[in-house]
């Protein structure tokens, strides 16, 4: 993308046609960028608004009095703080797991002397055109004695071939001198992998880490499918069911809780989804200059 | 490349010029690290990935938790014969196929021409700004999609219809009417991953040399002209590439979207072949039949693919594997 701030020597005066194309050229890039990120907006300023205030208008994305009783109600229920505790969990273990068995499992196919590499390259692409499917896979993990913990969650998607693929083209694309030099001083493969290829490996480690733990956070029909214990459901199944919730059970609750006698029900489904939302928003700013990059390697075929 | 191999395992044992190919037990003792680091991937992929696949097994038995997968009585094709006479079949081929293709012409080209917008914009933090947030969408959870739709769209205070009521006098239930459910799904596709889908062609674009178009412009070509002879042939490999990936999928319809914002009013037009097999499978307990259903499934997925594959490479384009 650098490309585009060369300047060039020759100077194309432009038409006032093309300036007016332009100009609907940045017009409508704007309304694409406002309409994808006002949901967000409305959302976010409703959970903290008053419910009064939440049916009397339409639409806002500055409340005019601010409440925190939305957040107060959702923390006071306890289930949507379980939540989080256990996604933050769910995510932590599953992305280091993930990382841990794909970085692994992509170094050795990264060599290009490796023998054994096409057999095992034929056995992963094998996985992306076909799979056992839905019940079969069930019946299977629910054999290994997975049913209800949190390995049913992590364990199936511990390699995923599609990011494997992503690390082993970044590992191909170091300088093979590394390895030479390396071989020479006398270092095994292992330290290599650890000493020289993992350290420079950190823009694919970032962007993958970012997708896996994109995946753990936002699963929701795993966690549906295999988890019964009400105290194990991640964020993804608490918000599911508190905006499934009919407002006159969230009004029983509620009632003695708010001080103007109004339930936050509409404020409260806004906050936990708010809750549910923000812990994303906050680690995609460090990762997105890398995960343009990771993407990018795994549309280059090669 | 082969040569390359040769001189790296020469190195390896030290021997550098020895032009022979050292033996495998040699090989394999000097990169016994290698082997040892790929051995828990590989375990991982025979238990979870190919396990299962043989439990697919169930799909000619007549599958009892107390007889165990081995133990139960073989059926032959007579899930398969069961599925295909049944009338639920025509029903959930009919909108799997309605909302792929209704995909297919409506979202598939919506990152293309993003791409295309944003390959003309010079001005390059307005740019990144629109890439930034339009990315967002992408990594939101389907139950924050749906409960968001939910919280705009719904018919008592969602903010659509509070618009909709007080320009119409009525309101419009999309959430909850058959008629409308494809619309629903492709129009959340849309607005969750357009910006997403535009990094590829982006990508595919930061190759092109600006050369080229300054080269074009002083031969007289204009924006249309610049577009046409040199940003679409740029992409032209990549659409066939991410077209390829979307025809294989045409039966993928994804559960997790789908099951959320379905509901007892929309369902006529909601059940696909993914929660078809889950309905089926996982709530009713018929574990045969839905993966007789899930088989279906993934062969014909897996001829499309390599369908697919197979006339790009016809067309003279590199395809997928």
């Amino acid at each position: 993308m650098a490309k585009t701030n060369v300047k060039s020597g020759i100077k194309v005066q432009k038409s006032v046609g093309d300036k007016i194309v332009d100009v609907i050229i940045y017009l409508v890039l704007g309304i694409i960028a406002i309409s994808t990120i006002l949901p967000f907006l409305y959302v976010f300023a409703g959970s903290f608004a008053t419910e009064k205030e939440l049916t009397e208008k339409a639409f806002f994305i500055i409340p005019s009095v601010w409440s925190l009783n939305a957040y107060k109600y959702a923390i006071k229920t306890a289930n949507i703080l379980r939540g989080l505790k256990n996604s933050i969990l769910l995510t932590a273990a599953g992305t280091t797991l993930c990382m841990l068995f794909s970085l692994t499992f992509a170094y050795p196919l990264s060599k290009a002397h490796f023998r054994g590499r096409n057999f095992v390259m034929n056995l992963v692409i094998i996985t992306m055109l076909f799979s056992g499917g839905m019940i079969p896979s069930f019946i299977v993990y629910k054999a290994y004695g997975l049913y209800d913990t949190y390995w049913a969650l992590i364990l199936p998607g511990l390699i995923s071939p599609f990011n494997m693929i992503i690390i082993k083209k970044f590992f191909q694309g170091l300088p093979v001198e590394l390895d030479e030099a390396s071989y020479m001083d006398g270092a095994n493969d292992l330290q290599i992998f650890t000493k020289v290829a993992l350290p420079l490996s950190k823009p694919v480690i970032a962007s993958i880490s970012l997708f896996y733990g994109v995946g753990f956070w936002n699963d929701y029909f795993g966690s549906m499918i295999y988890l019964q214990t009400a105290e194990k459901f991640p964020i993804q199944i608490q918000l599911r069911s508190i905006i499934l919730q009919s407002s006159t059970i969230v009004d029983n609750m509620v009632n003695d809780f708010d001080i103007n006698g109004t339930p936050p029900d509409k404020a409260v489904k806004m906050a936990c989804t708010v809750i549910a939302t923000v812990p994303i928003l906050c680690v995609y700013p460090f990762v997105q200059k890398y995960f343009t990059k990771g993407v990018m390697v795994g549309a280059v075929k090669g | 490349m082969a040569k390359a191999k040769k001189q790296l395992i020469k190195m390896a044992d030290g021997t550098y010029y020895e032009a022979n190919r050292t033996s495998t037990g040699k090989y394999f003792k000097q990169h016994i690290w290698l082997y040892l680091l790929l051995l828990p991937g590989l375990i991982y992929m025979i238990l979870f990935r190919y396990v299962p696949m043989g439990g697919l097994v169930i799909a000619f038995k007549d599958y009892s938790p107390f007889k165990g997968l081995w133990g139960s009585d073989w059926v032959g094709f007579a899930n398969f014969t069961k599925f295909f006479s049944n009338n639920d079949f025509s029903k959930l081929l009919i909108n799997t196929l309605g909302i792929s293709l209704l995909q297919l012409v409506l979202y598939f080209p919506a990152p293309i021409i993003l791409s295309l917008f944003l390959n003309e914009v010079r001005h390059n933090a307005y740019k990144r700004v629109v890439q930034t947030l339009v990315y967002i969408p992408h990594f939101v959870s389907w139950v924050i999609i749906a409960s968001l739709t939910y919280q705009l769209f719904n018919v008592t205070d969602g903010v659509f219809n509070v618009l909709y009521k007080a320009m119409t006098g009525s309101t419009f239930d999309i959430l909850s009417k058959a008629s409308t459910f494809w619309g629903l799904i492709v129009g959340q596709d849309i607005w969750r991953e357009t910006g997403y889908g535009t990094i590829v062609f982006l990508a595919a674009l930061s190759g092109v040399d600006q050369e080229l178009y300054e080269a074009a412009k002083v031969d007289g070509a204009g924006r249309w002209r610049l577009m046409w002879h040199i940003t679409l042939p740029a992409i032209r490999g990549t659409i066939i590439m991410m077209l390829i990936l979307r025809v294989g999928g045409i039966l993928n319809t994804g559960y997790e979207q789908i099951f959320l914002m379905r509901n007892d009013l929309n369902i006529a037009r909601a059940e696909v072949f993914d929660t078809y097999i889950y309905t089926k499978g996982i709530k009713n307990g018929m574990y045969s039949f839905s993966s007789a259903v899930g088989m279906f499934k993934s062969v014909v997925g897996m001829i499309m693919v390599m369908l697919a594959d197979r006339v790009a490479k016809w067309f003279g384009e590199s395809g997928l594997y």
